[in-house]
């Protein structure tokens, strides 16, 4: 048993060459033949930034609880932005890997369970693309990180691991229904607002504020919000709460890939 | 030898659900109704040996494809199992799902990630597939820009730059240009002869029976039959040229020499004898020299009414690959209305113009010009005969063409 289990996993690091090229491949074909290439994945999230803090800040930063910074609204709207744009772009990265990699699927054999970690991988460079980004704007504002920072790693790899749990889930049954895959931006944008990016849960009239504790992407934006603008620690029982939901996804996606890994290839 | 693939009751379906319900019922394992399965292979049972040359054969549809990608891996079986002992690689449908917008480099370099070789061992044997590929600077242009046979040359290339234990190739060798084609081929042979194990699909007759020792025919999902090649590919062109007849029938016998005839067709009208003679004495012919006059002789009798009659036959080379073919179609003696109890002889005069070597005889009675319409009684092997030099001077080839030769020489030419 212990043989064949070494015997496997000599085998997947056999392919960790492949790995590494794939997540290059997928970043390069994403940007191919642009000229800015990465910076795109930036440009949206920060020009959201952007306009919200063009056209909220006076309206918002007043209702922001006390702060040491006057930049306390843009850096809430990029520290929420920062949570969610992590969660998006990795469950976007799930949902779509098996149709995306059909071609390959079909044609050639290396072990399927390389998907996820080259989804991951390609999800995180995207996502530390960003996060380097947004930390050149709040030294730029004067926001310095404090020790509460180090959370911001393991908040950072918990969030892709959430949203590709999910997202890889509905990437298997997108195989089979292809509405998953124009269903899920419909319904990430609902959430957008649903969730306290743009503005904050005190400034909601209170019998609403229950609602919030139904919505884990709210934890986690919560969580950066936290760290990053109110320079504390984060609700640690949240973020165990998170992991949960993570692993129990991950734990269907496994198991919908072991029911339907006899026909995937014949959908893709 | 020992087995290196081994397949045991394998067997894939196309499995179809009546609707959305139905196949998640199936994701949350309750019981489902109504799902068909359409198998595509059912109950398939054989052994490749290492160092075997396997050929596939088959009409589209017959499921060739799908039990290569099984035991290439991209497609799970539905029953049964395959076992490998050895490290596989496949050519499968153009392509290794490379990336139109990435140079032949790029894609050349992952294609050789997929195959579990490290950055060092991939970088290594870039210059090799680039150099076998042969596609010049394109090899570092966009693979978007390529034609249909460069992407082959770029996919061939990585796919064999290492040799795998077992090679499987599907229908990859049409594509491309004759030049590459015959590069692969000769790439092929040699990974065959240091010791790999190929698998092949291909309708290419004469590839077929060039490289493999063994066929395999696939008729309806199930193996129909299995063994020599040029048996095989004799039952299988039979088998072609009287599809929807009912009536028609295939036959496979042992010569004496070993090798099997095979004979097919509907009866109305059969080739009862088939002898080779010198045309001046009469005498049977087993071996005949380069240039002497010789004479085929059919016989056939009519058992049936038959409308029209077309005697053709076909000479063949010791690969059975076609020397020379003709028919009473193309002579315009083409016989009508005839009644049964009738016999006709037909006397085929020609003169040897064959290299030495030997050759057979494949004789077909039928209605049309071709014999795919209507087939009464065809006959591979029907006849084989040697051919020696023993009066002309020495050549090469299958055919005799004998030049007559002149020299020139300018005298103002010389220094």
């Amino acid at each position: 048993m212990t043989d064949r289990l070494f015997a496997v996993a000599r085998y997947w690091w056999s392919y960790r060459y492949f790995v590494r090229s794939a997540i290059r491949n997928d970043l390069k074909a994403r940007y191919a033949r642009s000229k800015l290439g990465l910076l795109w994945a930036l440009v949206q999230p920060l020009a959201m930034v952007l306009i919200y803090t063009l056209i909220l800040s006076h309206l918002m930063a007043a209702k922001l609880p006390a702060t040491s910074t006057v930049y306390a609204y843009p850096i809430y709207l990029m520290s929420g932005m920062l949570a969610w744009t992590l969660f998006s772009e990795s469950l976007a990265r799930g949902l779509g890997i098996f149709v995306e990699q059909g071609e390959l699927i079909k044609k050639v054999a290396f072990p399927r369970a390389l998907l996820p970690i080259i989804a991951f991988g390609s999800a995180s460079i995207n996502g530390l693309a960003l996060l380097s980004m947004m930390l050149v704007v709040f030294l730029f504002l004067g926001h310095w990180p404090t020790l509460h920072s180090l959370w911001v790693p393991a908040m950072f790899v918990l969030t892709v691991w959430f949203g590709l749990s999910i997202g890889l889930l509905l990437g298997l049954m997108n195989v089979f229904f292809r509405d998953i895959n124009q269903a899920v931006p419909v319904i990430l944008q609902f959430l957008f607002w649903l969730t306290p990016i743009v503005y904050a849960v005190p400034m909601l009239p209170v019998e609403y504020h229950g609602y919030f504790d139904w919505n884990p992407v709210a934890k986690l934006t919560a969580a950066f919000q936290d760290v990053i603008l109110y320079q504390g620690n984060p609700a640690e029982w949240h973020l165990l709460m998170i992991a949960g939901i993570a692993l129990l996804f991950t734990a269907l996606s496994a198991g919908l890939y072991l029911r339907v890994r006899h026909e995937l290839a014949d959908h893709l | 030898m020992s087995v290196l693939i081994s397949v045991e009751n394998l067997g894939k379906a196309f499995r179809s659900y009546p609707n959305a319900r139905q196949r998640i019922k199936s994701w949350l394992g309750l019981p489902t109704h109504n799902v068909q399965d359409v198998w595509v292979l059912r109950h398939l049972n054989f052994e490749v040996y290492s160092g075997e040359a396997v050929g596939l054969i088959g009409e589209n549809g017959a499921g060739k494809s799908t039990l290569l990608k099984m035991i290439a891996g991209t497609l799970a079986p539905t029953e049964g199992q395959i076992q490998l002992f050895g490290e596989v690689r496949a050519i499968l449908e153009l392509g290794m799902g490379f990336n139109g917008e990435f140079t032949g480099r790029e894609n050349a370099r992952h294609g050789l990630s997929m195959m579990g070789l490290s950055a060092e061992e991939a970088e290594a044997l870039l210059p090799e597939v680039e150099a076998f590929a042969e596609v010049g600077e394109y090899f570092d242009r966009p693979l978007r820009t390529y034609s249909s046979g460069m992407q082959m040359r770029v996919t061939f290339a990585v796919a064999t730059a290492r040799r795998p234990q077992v090679l499987i190739v599907d229908e990859a060798l049409a594509v491309g240009d004759a030049y590459f084609q015959h590069k692969s081929f000769e790439k092929i042979r040699e990974m065959q002869q240091a010791g790999t194990t190929l698998l092949i699909v291909s309708h290419d007759r004469g590839a077929i029976q060039r490289i493999c020792d063994r066929v395999i025919l696939l008729e309806n999902g199930q193996i129909s039959r299995e063994g020599e090649p040029e048996a095989i590919m004799d039952y299988y062109n039979a088998m072609l040229a009287n599809k929807g007849n009912e009536r028609h029938s295939v036959e496979s016998e042992m010569r004496e020499d070993g090798r099997v005839a095979t004979t097919s067709g509907t009866g109305e009208a059969e080739i009862t004898t088939v002898e080779l003679r010198d045309a001046d004495e009469g005498t049977p012919v087993e071996v005949a020299t380069v240039g002497q006059t010789l004479e085929l002789v059919v016989t056939v009798a009519i058992h049936d009414p038959v409308e029209e009659l077309v005697i053709g036959y076909v000479i063949k080379d010791r690969l059975r690959q076609d020397v020379f073919g003709t028919n009473t179609h193309y002579l315009k003696a083409v016989r009508s209305d005839l009644k049964p109890g009738q016999t006709l002889n037909y006397r085929f005069r020609f003169p040897c113009h064959l290299g030495e070597g030997s050759y057979s005889f494949s004789v077909a009675a039928h209605a049309d010009d071709t014999h795919v319409r209507q087939n009464y009684h065809w006959r591979d092997l029907a006849c084989t005969f040697e051919v020696v030099n023993a009066q002309q001077d020495r050549f090469l080839g299958v055919a005799w063409l004998p030049p007559a030769l002149s020299i020139e020489q300018n005298h103002g030419d010389s220094q």
